[in-house]
């Protein structure tokens, strides 16, 4: 827990590891992996962060509002981006009949709405675990 | 005692039989003409890329064919986060009290 070795290689490690999960979260659509598997790696970062240094120094990173903000948004991120198919006069998440540019496949910015979706998921995903951790942890401390 | 026992590994076997017997049924494993490669997976593996625009499949159908399923995934999530904070901190709570 207070290990010097441990918190240094940490501190190297899990801002890459961080990255590395907004990473497949953003290429879910053009590469293996996907918005779940990227919010999982997010969100086992900040785990690991507050399993190494303790659990008050992971709060001061992630504070509960934050928590509260992305818990509570995500969700209603998904359904704003589903009413932009009803806007256009095409049925709920509607993509492609929505009339959304597709975009050259391959490229980053292609899918239309669909690396959007996959962003709130992935950041739900994500805040999901951690309030979980961050909820039994303090409980049992 | 010893009859009830004996029942219930009748009662066991019979299971485990029906369920070998429906396990021979089974059609044989990666056949091209199981009923599972019907038209569905033919549609999804020939239009995909047309329909969605992104060469990963498995992400154009979570997020585009099947996106009020992932929704309520996400729901499923916000749920599952709501009644564990919902019953550890009112827990605390009344700890405190007392």
């Amino acid at each position: 827990m207070r290990d010097f070795i441990l918190k240094r290689v940490a501190a190297i490690i899990l801002p890459f590891i961080c990255m590395y999960g907004f990473y497949v979260i953003l290429h879910g659509h053009v590469s293996p992996g996907g918005s779940f598997a990227g919010g999982i790696i997010v969100g086992l970062s900040f785990i690991a962060f507050s399993t190494i240094y303790g659990i008050e120094k992971g709060r001061a990173k992630l504070p509960e509002t934050v928590l509260i903000w992305t818990e509570s948004y995500g969700t209603l991120w998904y359904g704003i981006m589903g009413m932009i198919g009803i806007i256009r006069g095409a049925p709920f998440l509607a993509n492609k009949l929505a009339g959304v540019d597709l975009g050259v496949p391959g490229a980053l910015s292609s899918g239309g709405l669909i690396s959007l979706i996959g962003l709130g998921v992935g950041i739900r995903v994500a805040s999901t675990m951690v309030t979980l951790y961050f909820t039994i942890m303090e409980e049992e401390s | 005692m010893k009859i009830r026992n004996l029942l219930v590994l009748l009662v066991v076997l019979l299971a485990v039989y029906g369920a070998l017997i429906a396990v021979a049924e089974l059609p044989p494993y990666g056949m091209p003409d199981n009923p599972v490669h019907n038209q569905v997976s033919e549609r999804y593996i020939n239009e995909a890329l047309d329909d969605t625009g992104i060469p990963n499949m498995v992400t154009s159908i979570v997020l585009d064919y099947r996106a009020y399923d992932t929704m309520f995934e996400t729901i499923v999530l916000f749920t599952a986060a709501l009644a564990v904070v919902i019953t550890l901190k009112s827990s605390k709570r009344e700890g405190n009290n007392n």
